[in-house]
């Protein structure tokens, strides 16, 4: 490798100027997981000020424009705040175990970031097995809700948990079955790779379904509204996290802003094309590629931000059947209806040639196939859930059926 | 893995992984309160995460985080938070304790001479290659001359445990 | 080597990446004022003294969504290389997929029907 751009390369740029071989690896290497990890939590900071704006203008309030332009210096204020708020331990917790949560659930989304490609150029790492590893990884933040709640030494912390983990877990399956089918249509788990083939048509118009099954299932992994069980106020008093004061309890909430955002990006990475943009600008300028993709996991996010702000919290028994008895068997039969049309395609000879992959033209037929019976399956579901919620609305309005006081005389 | 060659980074990687794997193990049987039991046993299953990365096998090794630590990590600490006033437990009552520790010293004891001293000769069968990346994984598994019957047997294998932690574990009927 | 220093990366990020969110707690640890009691260390819930031990009894039915979600992640593990090789294998690739997921839908369709999914 020459030393041409020292951003890229700055390893042999290093030997280049005397410095031992591994040093400079070491060197490297630490400096770009620095990198890849700050970012994230910097643009963290940025995400509490947009969504605190965005919340409050779908409420007809102004949200912070105090604390400099636009109220965009609020966040420093408040980790200047958070930075001098008593540091609570509650007696009988378990102290280790009590700070290592905090730390693990922020960790559980910074390791995403390590795989995830942001440009063609710039990615922490392409890993062979990186969808498996996103759904790893994931696992980490489910564990430290078990240590949060466990540690505190609290009735409802423990009763919050108990909801959270099993909310977390079963919208895990759906989540990991929508992931099967980029996987499945470009042969790899590499995230690079999966972006790649995305340069002649987004998987989201080729599996229209299984984006939306990831969406729901990570905005469920999240815990947002409309799955925000997780801090039922009205419920759990706080739920896992209520014994937390100060520093640590922004921990979670950062923890939890910047999952909403590293799901955007996901989305955006699995199913929109992630760097690519339009007309191969993004190979010869590898910085448009960063500004593509932070486009459109904007847009994704923010959708995750309206949908959060104007759906209504559902019940845990709801929560738990909508996944159960949706969208796990939906998941499964969408699965199952690509990997049969993806070989109808091939069978039929409208699947691209390799070399022509990258061809939108050539991309058409195949997306038309894929999308149609995406949209087939999507109206089959559609009509049997409506069939399904009218049974139940039946039921329910018959058992509450109010007689009027004095009508059985 | 040489020593002789100095330190290379695998084996600073190997020695850290030994650590966590070895460390967790000693934390596991040692520690009084049951969920930090378990929380040392997920430690040691990273460790063997990491051995698995050493051994270029980085989805086996995505396999056991997925399903050690965040499958049957999260099992453990729901059964042993589900089971009423065992987290703190202050007296010992495996008293027979050294007579466990017996077993396994000599359990490891025979598996070492097993492995040191060849027994079972001295030809070491190569690494197989036929299969060398996930994608031939999946290759193997599903093509009707290689491994299609465990793969489906694993999927019946699978469905029976599911039935049957059902029928045991339902409360009531 | 390129590989290896790969998972370096990977393996150093493990490392750094639990430091960075520690790096705030530390800083408040050190500058926040500390003034225990126990009155402000109690137990917090709604307003009323806590009785009795945190370890009551839970449900079983949580441990019941946990084995089923076990399942299903080691069904995963088999999924995966079968959906990554799918372009690349025939026809009768797709039928052992379709009876691997069957059979496991068969759990599924158990568990429906003895009601274990059911929210009590």
């Amino acid at each position: 490798m020459q030393c041409d751009n020292l951003i890229n390369t700055l390893a042999p740029c290093l030997v280049q100027s005397g410095w031992n071989g591994d040093i400079a690896n070491f060197i490297s290497i630490f400096l770009g997981v620095i990198v890849v990890a700050t970012f994230p939590l910097l643009v963290t900071i940025f995400l509490i000020w947009f969504e605190r704006k965005f919340a409050a203008r779908i409420q007809d309030r102004l949200g912070p424009n105090r604390v400099g332009p636009f109220g965009l210096l609020q966040p420093f204020a408040d980790v200047i705040k958070l930075l001098g708020k008593e540091d609570i331990t509650p007696a009988g917790a378990d102290k280790v175990i009590y700070n290592l949560a905090p730390v693990m659930m922020v960790m559980s989304v910074l390791l995403i970031w390590a795989v995830v490609p942001i440009s063609p150029i710039h990615y922490g790492m392409d890993l062979e097995i990186g969808a498996l590893y996103i759904i790893a990884v994931a696992s980490f933040g489910t564990l430290s809700v078990i240590f949060a709640s466990w540690s505190s030494n609290n009735k409802y912390a423990l009763l919050g948990a108990f909801r959270v983990v099993a909310q977390l877990i079963s919208y895990e399956i759906p989540l990991a079955f929508a992931l099967l089918v980029p996987v499945m249509l470009a042969g790899s788990m590499s995230l690079v790779d999966i972006t790649q083939a995305q340069a002649g048509m987004w998987f989201m118009f080729m599996a229209p379904l299984s984006a939306v099954l990831f969406f729901i299932s990570s905005q469920a992994e999240t815990g947002r509204a409309p799955f925000d069980l997780l801090e039922a106020e009205s419920e759990l008093v706080a739920g896992f996290n209520i014994e937390y004061s100060g520093m640590k309890f922004a921990l979670f909430f950062a923890g939890e802003f910047m999952h909403v955002f590293t799901n955007g990006v996901l989305m955006a990475v699995l199913f929109t094309g992630g760097y690519i943009g339009f007309g191969g600008l993004e190979n010869s300028i590898p910085l448009l590629g960063v500004v593509f993709l932070f486009a459109k996991a904007s847009i994704w996010y923010m959708i995750s931000l309206l949908v959060r702000n104007a759906l209504p919290r559902v019940r845990i028994d709801q929560l738990m059947n909508f996944n159960w008895k949706f969208l796990v068997p939906v998941s499964i039969v969408n699965v199952i209806m690509m990997a049969f049309l993806l070989k109808l395609v091939q069978e039929l000879g409208i699947a691209p040639a390799p070399d022509q992959a990258n061809d939108f033209v050539a991309n058409i037929p195949q997306t038309l196939v894929l999308f149609a019976g995406n949209v087939v399956l999507g109206l089959l579901i559609l009509n049997n859930i409506r069939s399904r919620f009218r049974k139940e609305r039946l039921d329910e309005s018959a058992k509450r059926a109010i007689v009027p006081v004095g009508a059985g005389d | 893995m040489n020593f002789g060659e100095g330190l290379t980074p695998q084996a600073i990687a190997f020695g850290l992984f030994t650590i966590l794997t070895i460390g967790g193990a000693l934390g596991v049987v040692t520690s009084r309160n049951l969920v930090r039991a378990a929380i040392w046993l997920m430690l040691s299953l990273f460790g063997i995460a990491g051995f698995f990365v050493l051994l270029s096998a980085p989805f086996l090794a995505s396999v056991q985080v997925l399903v050690y630590i965040g499958a049957i990590g999260i099992l453990f600490s729901f059964a042993v938070m589900l089971t009423r006033g065992m987290t703190n437990l202050k007296e010992r009552f495996n008293t027979q304790w050294w007579l466990a520790a017996f077993a396994a010293i000599t359990a490891f004891a025979l598996l070492m001479v097993g492995v040191i001293v060849p027994v079972f000769g001295t030809t070491v069968i190569p690494v197989a290659d036929q299969v060398t990346t996930t994608v031939d994984l999946g290759v193997a598994l599903v093509s009707g001359n290689q491994y299609v019957l465990p793969f489906e047997v694993a999927s019946l294998l699978l469905t029976a445990a599911m039935i049957g932690a059902i029928v045991i574990a339902r409360e009531d009927d | 080597m390129e590989i290896l220093n790969q998972w370096a990366f990977i393996g150093m990020f493990f490392v750094l990446a639990p430091i960075l969110p520690a790096v705030p707690i530390l800083l408040a640890a050190v500058i926040s004022p500390k003034k225990p009691n126990a009155i402000k260390q109690a137990t917090y819930e709604c307003g009323v003294e806590t009785v009795g031990d945190t370890w009551v009894q839970f449900k079983m039915q949580y441990y019941l969504y946990g084995l089923i979600f076990l399942i299903f992640d080691v069904e995963m593990v088999f999924l995966f290389p079968w959906a990554l090789a799918y372009k690349q294998l025939d026809f009768f690739a797709f039928l052992a997929g379709l009876l691997f997921i069957f059979l496991l839908s068969d759990a599924l369709v158990y568990a429906w029907r003895k009601k274990v999914l059911e929210w009590v």
